[in-house]
């Protein structure tokens, strides 16, 4: 449900940010509140997913203001805004480490704040996780690593989650899952930022949309204007 | 040949063994880890035999300090102070060539060598100094049935074993070292989980180079102490490091060992070869198994 009189979570005023000498962000502005679920929408290169790597500080170069929590990040050291904001990172191509199994991929993320959830928390919300905890990283399906990608950062205690393309490449039964997954932890009082290029999985799920061009917010959406703006947003989109 | 002569020669080939795993365990753990190759790991073995020996006899005559820091203490005093100085030169130099290509990392510490090398050559005899402070608990020799051994040598076999194979559990089998080996695989996303890569850099470089000054302090004992006794080391150190696969851990020691052990042998069955057979199998594995016995391909 849509709360904007409540706590903005994520606010990101007048946001560049560049890859060497490509400028990829070209003010982009967004507010998150506490408990929303938003979904960043747009065509591949539109920069979705290079504002989450420069709320996280892993682009070349960013300026104007990221405030996590209040917290001004923009100068902050990747390390540091994890713990500052209480955020936890799903990236596009799932991260999983190859070198370590599915237990280790699991403890790997530090505590970043207290009221994680346990690992019989997670492998109760991931069955399959726990069938395959001592199988290694790289020995996983796609849906598996998404599943374990996701699940490795709600042990940690972050309650905003950036989660790029999680459906993406991923079948039916398994966007089904994660469907329920999303559910859920919008029902716990997570705030979820969703990049998403699946408008049909976004669409049920967020409070609010976001349509990205060229590094910055052209169209905004409620959950309720919807249908109302539906031509618009498939211009944008182009489906 | 007896078998008498084969064992104790295996043996004494096992004491050699040991300070090649300890010096390639080192030098794997900052490659595999940091991707530098660091040609100055040789001259960080010099440098805890010397700062050993200066405890142990200098420290009145050069700085007027009423102290004498003996073999026990040394243990834990060397690697502490050759850890601090390996952490110094990452964090003031390393640290710049990091985006640059590998052999920036290697020119730069091979000038480290050579600047420890001159400086202690400055203030030392280069045929070298011997180490008075062996205990007087690991004199004399064991009687181990089939030959009498050095004890300090034995004490040496068993210490350095027991550091080695406890890095490779702490790095293969603990929290803290999953952590150190997702920041190798991929450093920007266990950024972006919290933990502090830079700070696990520049702590796993000083752990290498106190591994080796760990090394040169059961080394100061046995061997004399000359500001080369670290140059003559690293090269046979590098070929069991590419032997064992760069950056393989458990290759590193066991291919320390074993060629220690090989070169022991060759003593006794070829002796003209004992000094070129380690560079023969080196050989050997770049033609048929260029990744190392223990490294992945890539």
């Amino acid at each position: 449900m849509p709360n904007n009189q409540g706590k903005a979570l994520l606010q990101i005023e007048n946001l560049h940010a560049w890859y060497g000498e490509s400028h990829i962000l070209h003010g982009m502005e967004l507010t998150v509140h506490e408990g929303e679920v938003i979904t960043l929408l747009g065509r591949n290169g539109s920069g979705r997913t290079t504002t989450l790597k420069a709320i996280l500080g892993v682009v070349g170069r960013r300026t104007g203001s990221i405030k996590v929590r209040g917290v001004e990040v923009i100068n902050m050291a990747t390390h540091r805004i994890a713990h500052v904001g209480k955020l936890g990172y799903c990236p596009e191509e799932r991260g999983i480490f190859a070198s370590l199994n599915v237990e280790e991929n699991l403890e790997l993320p530090p505590t970043i704040a207290e009221g994680g959830m346990s690992t019989d928390d997670i492998y109760e919300m991931f069955p399959n996780l726990a069938e395959r905890r001592f199988s290694q990283g790289s020995k996983l399906s796609g849906g598996e690593q998404q599943m374990l990608a996701i699940a490795r950062i709600l042990r940690t205690g972050a309650t905003l989650l950036l989660l790029d393309e999680i459906t993406e490449g991923l079948a039916p039964v398994i966007l089904k899952s994660l469907d329920s997954v999303i559910r859920k932890l919008r029902e716990k009082g997570y705030t979820i930022v969703l990049v998403e290029q699946n408008f049909h999985f976004a669409a049920p799920l967020a409070d609010r949309h976001y349509v990205i061009e060229h590094g910055r917010v052209v169209l905004q959406i409620e959950a309720a204007e919807l249908a109302e703006k539906q031509e618009q947003l498939n211009r944008h989109l182009s489906v | 040949m007896s078998i008498q002569v084969i064992m104790s020669q295996a043996l004494l080939g096992l004491n050699v063994g040991v300070f090649y795993a300890m010096l390639s365990l080192g030098l794997a753990v900052i490659f595999g880890l940091l991707n530098i190759i660091n040609f100055a790991h040789g001259a960080m073995y010099m440098l805890g035999a010397f700062v050993a020996l200066i405890g142990y006899s200098y420290l009145d005559q050069w700085f007027g300090i009423n102290l004498q820091i003996g073999f026990w203490a040394s243990l834990i005093v060397v690697p502490l102070v050759v850890g601090g100085l390996g952490i110094l030169i990452e964090r003031t130099m390393l640290k710049r060539l990091y985006q640059l290509d590998h052999i920036y990392g290697l020119l730069l510490t091979f000038g480290i060598t050579l600047i420890l090398q001159g400086l202690f050559a400055n203030f030392f005899n280069v045929s070298g100094t011997p180490y008075p402070g062996q205990p007087e608990s690991l004199s004399g020799v064991v009687n181990l049935g089939f030959m009498y051994f050095p004890t300090y040598r034995l004490f040496a076999i068993v210490f350095s074993l027991v550091v080695c194979f406890g890095t490779w559990y702490v790095i293969e089998h603990t929290k803290l070292g999953s952590r150190l080996r997702a920041g190798v695989e991929n450093p920007q996303l266990t950024q972006t989980f919290g933990l502090n890569v830079p700070l696990m850099v520049t702590l796993t470089f000083g752990f290498g180079a106190a591994l080796a000054g760990l090394a040169g302090v059961l080394a100061a004992p046995i061997y004399s102490v000359s500001p080369l006794m670290g140059a003559d080391l690293i090269i046979v150190v590098f070929a069991v490091v590419v032997i064992g696969g760069m950056g393989s851990i458990m290759g590193a020691i066991l291919s320390g060992l074993a060629l220690g052990l090989v070169e022991g042998l060759t003593k006794v069955i070829y002796p003209p070869a004992a000094s070129t057979v380690i560079f023969f199998l080196m050989v050997l594995v770049l033609l048929f198994r260029p990744a190392g016995l223990f490294g992945k391909e890539k």
